[in-house]
């Protein structure tokens, strides 16, 4: 009896996938603990988002791909409908407007975007049978382009560039012309220099300081700096947990959520990242096989994209805290603190899940 | 269905295609990144190393406690201690102006305040941390405490601060600190003490505060501390203790010194006593005085311009950098001059018809006393300050023979005392009017110098010390006010040896004729003798008046029409008991009118508590008025007359 309800309890729960997040999350709590100087209450808090976001994953593993397709076209325009909300109503924090006073609840509307668009896009193509003409894409982009537009002028660069990637994924994977992208490719590298001509020496200054913190020490440049600090003399082996001297001096910006990796690279050194590059490699090639046996366009494209957005998000975090890439406020998925991040990251895990666990019922 | 199906293959194919090709794309990024944790944290761990132990810890100076000064007796004159001040640091804050402005809920902070901030910060760096307010009580410091958090840049100090307890008294000699600027920096940088100074705001500026900087300062110690982002200490991980400075033991004495300023009264002038024996100086006046304690957390502006502005110049440190004509107090070292040449030995006399002139000249150089002296030999000369002797004395001796003489008491050159910034004073000689005015010497010049007239010109300090010389038979003695140093941790005292400078060979005979006329200075039929009535001891003076502004030829000098800024300078000098001199000193007194009467007083109390212990009544000051002006008249020197003058 136990048994048969623990088996339909794990019926649509990928192991391995699942062993790799949990054992991720597991180790986010520890970093947590030191990044948060220590902080009980910060574990707790964290912990409760981990099992809400479980909860989500079990509950969206357990519906069936088709479901999920029949509410793509309702969410995205639900999406799109509170962004427009956003836009007018909206509530000033940080000087941008992200949030939507509703009731009792602040939300995000952007983080619905993240997981609306790819499924709006993975719909679209579904139903789009044969090879997908230019006119496909060209309607898609449009999709794509009204939410971006909307986010961008929150302003919040960095989730628009993210819901950019994760459209473009499926147009992409749905067989967007090769040709079609490399002319973008060369036409954006030509445009460059007109543009550059075009901005004000101010705002040269803004992006040369983006992509070389060490123009502006002190300023806008002090964050990357410190963090790099903090990962290059974590050594091959780390200082230990606990005893980053960066992070438990203070000298670490926004450590508990952009800048974490800065505390694990710190504590855990070259070791540590290389086993963090390795648990993200295993869920991402568990992701792409998923995304690669899936049974219907809708699951395919929506499971390459998911897999490829979680990838990304971890690039350009990992990338911007070692200073290769200029620093947009993106969390590292799965260890960074913040409960919408996470409940959303699982949802997407829990829809993998899903895809992969209802194939067989399709296929029959 | 069959090409359904073909088509949905195919479509796979083409999708696993394109995933295989993301695949590539995510593992290469990987290993870009895995390349650049290798780079950083392998290949460049060394270096990211280091500063990441130059970010943690740091190196915090402790100023050591600056050493006392204090008096012949252990009265503090300058000393430490602790008060809170309220801190900003500009580079810290985005608006100063609104900062300040929320700060003011908390703490009081007045215009001058304001003033003074404003001043110090345009003298600090961006990133020095400024004091906006001092001595915080504790229910300020306590209020701003709880609020510290909402001022970023803001904080409140604990600092030792320097503390002059007699204020006024003595300032010129004790001087004071005030903070480190530019200019300091480059000073303490050549002279490689630059780094013992990171502890510290302050630096010695003047007096003995700025002479004795070396051993008042002490040594800065170091505390290595972890710190966090924002600089505050974590932890200590070592420490190295500063030493604190050395205390200076003046051979001053605290209650004289103030015998002595109230001496003057609100009049201007100096005082300089030394014992002539050992050169320790007993007394060190210059009037009027200041507050030092307004220096120490920088003077604001109001306070600055009223000291700076005002035509009593009592920043001016009087016995160094004033320069007075000796008047005749320059008479005795003419008149040693004049003996040791050989000349005027006695029994040899002039007849003075109250006026000198020179061969073939029908200028007539004046006496003070038109009727003239009569017969006057040396001794007498001295005594009553025969004007129409010395200038036939100058004029056989020749400038060149006479100032050589004298240079040898001190005159036209510095003293090496032990506070900075001493003037030369001048003696005059044909080669320096050459190199001055490229113009020659004329003999008429050399007439006026032998009364101390003319281009001559002492500071208060060379004329106590050429009496000090005087009095001590010729040996110089370095002049000094420091009597001791001692260790502050161990109490140990070090004693300054006594320095000769200069020992000038006199004929005993000489210097005691020259004595005599001093000592009958102060007895009656001298011009100075009130100043020995009922003393109880012997009283060796000169009386002196220097002339401010020129007399015409025929004009008369009278006192009482003149403006009071017009009058001429008072000058004394004396040394006592005459038979053993203890004590040898100069007063000058500014626009004072007559040497005898209005220098002479003063000298008197000071002589009187340091050989006696005698306290000064409040009334002695009415006995210089019922003296006749007559008994006390000095010489009216006739003016530094123009050249074409001379020859008429």
């Amino acid at each position: 009896m136990i048994s048969r309800l623990f088996h339909r309890f794990v019926l649509h729960i990928d192991a391995f996938l699942m062993a790799s997040l949990l054992f991720t999350l597991l180790a986010s709590l520890f970093i947590l603990y030191s990044a948060s100087g220590q902080s009980v209450e910060r574990v707790y808090a964290h912990g409760i988002n981990i099992a809400v976001a479980l909860s989500v994953l079990w509950v969206v593993a357990n519906i069936p791909p088709n479901q999920l397709e029949r509410i793509a076209l309702p969410l995205y325009l639900l999406g799109v409908a509170l962004l427009i909300g956003v836009a007018l109503f909206g509530t000033i924090s940080h000087g941008a407007r992200r949030w939507l006073n509703v009731g009792i609840i602040h939300i995000q509307p952007s983080e619905i975007m993240r997981i609306a668009l790819p499924m709006m896009l993975a719909w679209y193509f579904s139903k789009r049978e044969g090879k997908p003409k230019p006119s496909h894409f060209a309607f898609a982009g449009l999709l794509l382009a009204i939410p971006v537009a909307l986010i961008m002028k929150q302003p919040d660069l960095g989730t628009s560039l993210l819901i950019t990637a994760s459209g473009f994924f499926i147009l992409f994977l749905a067989g967007l012309n090769w040709k079609f992208l490399l002319g973008v490719a060369t036409l954006l590298a030509s445009l460059t220099p007109i543009f550059w001509s075009m901005l004000h020496d101010y705002q040269r200054r803004r992006i040369e300081i983006l992509f070389d913190p060490t123009q502006d020490p002190l300023g806008a440049g002090y964050h990357t700096i410190q963090a790099i600090i903090a990962i290059g003399s974590g050594g091959s082996a780390g200082k230990g947990w606990l005893n980053g001297t960066q992070t438990q001096l203070d000298f670490l910006p926004e450590r508990t959520t952009d800048f974490i990796f800065a505390v694990f690279s710190e504590e855990f050194g070259f070791l540590g990242n290389m086993m963090l590059l390795g648990l993200f490699s295993l869920i991402i090639i568990r992701g792409l096989m998923i995304a690669s046996q899936a049974q219907s366009t809708f699951s395919r494209l929506l499971a390459g994209s998911i897999t490829l957005t979680f990838f990304t998000y971890a690039f350009v975090n990992m990338g911007m805290v070692s200073g290769i890439l200029p620093v947009v406020g993106v969390p590292l998925p799965l260890i960074s603190y913040g409960g919408t991040s996470m409940v959303m990251l699982c949802l997407s895990f829990g829809i993998l899940m899903s895809i992969h666990t209802h194939k067989k019922l399709v296929a029959t | 269905m069959g090409a359904e199906l073909r088509n949905y293959q195919h479509e796979q194919y083409y999708f696993r295609l394109r995933l295989g090709f993301t695949a590539l794309v995510v593992l290469s990024l990987f290993a870009l990144l895995a390349f650049r944790f290798y780079y950083l944290q392998v290949k460049q761990y060394n270096h990211y190393q280091t500063l990441a132990e130059n970010n943690r810890i740091s190196l915090i100076p402790i100023a050591p406690n600056r050493g006392l000064i204090l008096d012949k007796n252990g009265v503090v004159l300058a000393h430490n201690f602790f008060v809170y001040t309220l801190e900003i640091t500009p580079a810290k804050i985005k608006d100063l102006e609104v900062t300040i402005a929320e700060i003011s809920q908390f703490v009081e902070i007045s215009p001058l305040d304001r003033k003074r901030f404003n001043k110090l910060r345009q003298e600090s760096r961006n990133f020095e941390s400024v004091p906006i307010r001092t001595h915080l009580n504790e229910v300020e410091a306590a209020k701003f405490a709880v609020n510290h958090y909402r001022f970023p840049g803001v904080e409140i100090k604990s600092r030792l601060f320097r503390h002059y307890p007699l204020g006024k008294l003595g300032s010129h000699m004790v001087g004071y600190i005030g903070r480190i600027n530019d200019k300091d920096l480059v000073n303490l940088e050549k002279s490689g003490d630059l780094s013992n100074y990171k502890g510290s705001d302050h630096v010695g500026k003047s007096g003995l505060e700025q002479f004795y900087e070396t051993q008042l300062h002490g040594t800065t110690g170091f505390q290595q501390v972890e710190v966090d982002a924002d600089g505050h200490a974590v932890r200590v991980l070592s420490s190295n203790a500063p030493i604190p400075g050395d205390n200076l033991i003046l051979s001053a004495d605290s209650k004289l010194q103030e015998i002595a300023e109230t001496a003057f009264g609100d009049r201007r002038g100096a005082l300089v006593a030394i014992n002539p024996k050992t050169g320790e100086v007993l007394s060190y006046v210059s009037q009027p005085t200041f507050d030092p304690n307004l220096f120490v957390g920088g003077i604001d502006t109001e306070n600055w311009k009223l000291l700076n502005d005002s035509l009593d110049k009592p920043l001016i440190n009087r016995p160094l950098r004033g320069i007075y004509p000796p008047g005749s107090t320059f008479k005795p070292f003419v008149a040693l001059a004049g003996l040791e040449a050989g000349k005027r030995t006695p029994p040899f006399a002039i007849h003075d018809a109250g006026y000198f002139s020179l061969p073939n000249s029908r200028h007539r150089y004046r006496d003070w006393k038109p009727s003239g002296h009569g017969i006057v030999d040396m001794q007498r000369a001295i005594t009553i300050s025969c004007d129409t002797f010395f200038y036939g004395l100058a004029m056989e001796l020749g400038i060149e023979k006479l100032t050589s003489f004298v240079r040898h008491f001190g005159f036209g050159r510095k003293s090496d005392f032990d506070i900075k910034g001493e003037i030369e004073g001048l003696l005059p000689t044909p080669e320096w009017k050459m190199r001055r005015f490229k113009q020659p010497w004329y003999p008429g010049e050399t007439v006026i110098v032998g009364i101390g007239q003319g281009y001559t010109l002492v500071t208060p300090l060379q004329l106590a010390q050429a009496t000090a010389i005087l009095a001590n038979n010729g040996v110089a003695m370095k002049p000094h006010l420091v009597a001791q140093i001692q260790n502050s941790l161990t109490g140990k005292r070090h004693i300054l040896p006594t320095v000769v400078q200069d020992t000038i060979t006199l004929n005993p005979d000489n210097m005691d004729i020259v004595r005599r006329g001093m000592v009958d200075v102060t007895l009656p039929g001298g011009t100075a003798a009130s100043i020995g009535a009922n003393a109880g001891y012997s009283i060796a003076a000169k009386t002196g008046t220097a002339q401010v502004i020129g007399i015409r030829q025929n004009e008369k000098y009278n006192e009482h029409t003149i403006n009071e800024r017009h009058r001429d300078h008072a000058l004394f000098i004396a040394f006592a008991p005459a038979e053993d001199p203890q004590i040898a000193l100069a007063v000058i007194v500014e626009n004072g009118g007559h040497g005898g009467s209005a220098a002479g007083p003063i000298a008197r109390k000071v002589m009187d508590y340091y050989l006696l212990g005698k306290l000064p009544i409040a009334e002695a000051a009415k006995i210089d008025v019922k003296i006749p002006i007559n008994a006390t008249g000095n010489a009216t020197t006739p003016p530094p007359v123009p050249e074409e003058e001379l020859y008429d």
